[in-house]
């Protein structure tokens, strides 16, 4: 059999098994994996464990604290992106580099440290607490590492599409007497919205599944601050791996839906712009 | 130069391409593999010791003086590897073929965990490190100099104005036999099931961060200096008072619960891999003069008669309930209270309807 048109590329076909070979292995057969075993279960059981009070409260817990975990990036990483492309100011690089720090470091390691720090005899807890303001073992302090999670994969977007962005556009519209707002929602928003999207997405999908860092900050009493990557591994760890697939399978049906549904508006507003 | 890229691309086509492609990187994973492979039939002998928690610095020290007493009797250069944990966690990846020579759990339902997977021959209940345990332990309270909040017994726990740590009893040992404990205070004190679900309740209404593990708790209890007082194993208990420099101080219950560490050879393992007869030693040593003082120096109540003498004023005499007291097998235990919608989950539906 040949195909019927060749790419002037050489080794398509090639590429395209290893990486068929690879995706497989490492994405297609684990996720499968794990719809089949939650498969083990009757739809009765599947769904009394899905939406049990105690997995509803984990599922909204975590939607809603990634969610806003991402919008809070949305800001910040804007700014900051803005910032890094638009200003000189000296160890610029260095900022630069620091942005991406968040992912190289265990995010274990960032759930203990905002706890330390945020406990009543922590450095910042030791004002903020008598205060009122309780940043550890809350659900702010869930938001709070999630934030921090997520906040490169926004910047990390939104900067490249501002380099490309021309200054002069902006001072021609300016020249043609556009105010500032003007400037801002009819060439700067359109230009970066997709980027922003596209980092809101990523940050977001970070958040749902984030384990190491938030085991650490949320108090993980169950209700309240448990989150559902938490009962996940508290349900593996109780030997229930149905059980376990089962809401992770959820999370994953339930985050698929909602990353799509990002792309569409993404590619939507790309279309219109 | 283009040329050949021409001729690659229609040597590597369609379905004769993919093909290649597939196999090649099949192979690359197989190389990838290998040393991994190697790595596992040294012919050094190894044991891997999987035990729960706070058993870290206890085993460590039992490991390396069987290296240096056992030296004789052993020939070869023996190397014991520990690994540690929540106690149900280290059950389940033996269960799942963490490869231990021996076990240890908080709990003999661990031990019923894996030999479900037939990982231990039948009799296992039967053999020394599961019938008479070398250690015993029990849960004692930790409270801050001064003890401010009065704590003087399990009664006092149910007191609103308490912030009260211990870890999560579904993963965690420490967790499961503090809420066994706490059970079995009110059944000793003659109160009914519906009572001492009640008095729960009211304890775990107070627990402001659930860790996962014991040394977990000790972190958020010491080191964060969260809560009034901290529910923990003894032997975790004498360790973090002297380590806290008279900021800390031990509580002893009027009753707790006597707990009875089972350990045992991981039989399959041992067969599988051919370390039986040193991990038998390895397994006797722990009940040998010397480990037993280790064992007593760690904070763990010691088998042997004569190191309890050594060590009656570091080990109170409390008064120990056997877990007979509370009328259940361990596998009946396990499902009542910790298994799904068991009393531990109707605990916390409880305190979420109050909350309401």
């Amino acid at each position: 059999m040949q195909s019927k048109t060749r790419s002037p590329l050489p080794g398509l076909s090639l590429s395209l098994g290893y990486s068929i070979t690879y995706l497989s292995l490492l994405v297609l057969i684990p996720l499968s994996a794990c719809f089949i075993k939650a498969g083990s279960l009757s739809f009765l059981e599947f769904w009394n464990i899905v939406w049990s009070e105690r997995t509803r409260a984990a599922y909204s817990l975590t939607f809603t604290s990634a969610f806003v975990a991402a919008v809070i990036n949305v800001f910040i990483g804007f700014l900051v992106a803005w910032v890094l492309v638009r200003y000189e100011f000296p160890f610029k690089k260095f900022v630069d580099a620091m942005i991406d720090l968040p992912l190289a470091l265990p995010t274990a390691v960032a759930g203990l440290v905002y706890s330390s720090l945020y406990v009543e005899s922590g450095w910042l807890g030791q004002y903020l607490v008598p205060l009122g303001i309780n940043a550890a073992y809350t659900k702010f302090a869930i938001i709070w590492v999630l934030v921090f999670t997520g906040f490169p994969f926004v910047v990390r977007t939104v900067q490249p599409v501002l380099e490309e962005l021309d200054p002069e556009v902006e001072e021609a519209a300016s020249i043609l007497g556009a105010s500032r707002l003007q400037i801002f929602t009819k060439i700067l928003f359109p230009t970066v919205f997709p980027a922003v999207l596209s980092g809101f997405a990523q940050a977001f999908a970070r958040g749902l599944g984030e384990y190491g860092s938030v085991i650490f900050v949320s108090s993980n009493i169950p209700f309240e601050t448990e989150l559902a990557p938490v009962l996940i591994v508290t349900r593996l760890e109780e030997m229930a791996y149905p059980e376990a697939t089962a809401i992770a399978t959820v999370l994953l049906v339930a985050s698929f839906l909602l990353l799509a549904f990002i792309n569409t508006i993404e590619m939507w507003s790309k279309r219109l712009g | 130069m283009a040329k050949l890229g021409f001729d690659l691309s229609a040597y590597f086509s369609g379905v004769n391409g993919l093909f290649f492609g597939l196999l090649s990187a099949s192979f690359l994973l197989l190389i990838a593999i290998q040393p991994i492979q190697k790595r596992a039939s040294s012919s050094n002998p190894e044991l891997l010791h999987v035990s729960f928690d706070p058993t870290r610095e206890v085993i460590n020290e039992i490991n390396a003086l069987f290296v240096k007493n056992r030296q004789g009797l052993l020939g070869t250069q023996v190397r014991v590897f520990q690994s540690h944990g929540g106690s149900g966690s280290q059950a389940r990846s033996v269960a799942d073929g963490l490869s231990a020579d021996i076990v240890s759990f908080a709990l003999f339902t661990d031990m019923e965990v894996i030999a479900r997977k037939n990982l231990l021959n039948t009799g296992y209940e039967k053999t020394k490190g599961v019938l008479t345990p070398p250690w015993n332990s029990a849960i004692v309270f930790v409270v801050r100099k001064g003890n401010p909040k009065k704590i003087k017994d399990w009664g006092d726990l149910a007191r609103p104005d308490l912030a009260i740590i211990t870890p999560n009893p579904k993963i965690s040992g420490n967790g499961r036999l503090v809420f066994l404990s706490a059970w079995g205070y009110m059944l000793h004190k003659g109160h009914n099931e519906t009572e001492a679900r009640d008095f729960l309740k009211q304890i775990y209404k107070n627990v402001p961060v659930m860790d996962a593990s014991a040394r977990a708790s000790q972190v958020t209890f010491f080191q964060k200096k969260i809560g009034d007082v901290q529910l923990a194993f003894e032997s975790e208990a004498l360790m973090a008072v002297k380590e806290s420099e008279g900021q800390l101080k031990i509580i002893y219950p009027s009753i707790s619960i006597k707990i009875e560490p089972p350990i045992a050879l991981v039989d399959r393992n041992v067969e599988a891999k051919g370390t039986r007869e040193l991990a038998e030693l390895y397994l006797d040593f722990y009940y040998s003069y010397e480990a037993q003082q280790v064992i007593a120096k760690n904070g763990y109540r010691p088998i042997s008669p004569l190191v309890a003498h050594e060590f009656k004023d570091k080990f109170p005499d409390i008064k120990l309930f056997e877990v007979g007291l509370l009328g259940r097998s361990w596998a009946e235990l396990q499902s009542d209270f910790f298994g799904e919608n068991g009393i531990f989950d109707q605990v916390f539906q409880a305190i979420r309807k109050d909350r309401k």
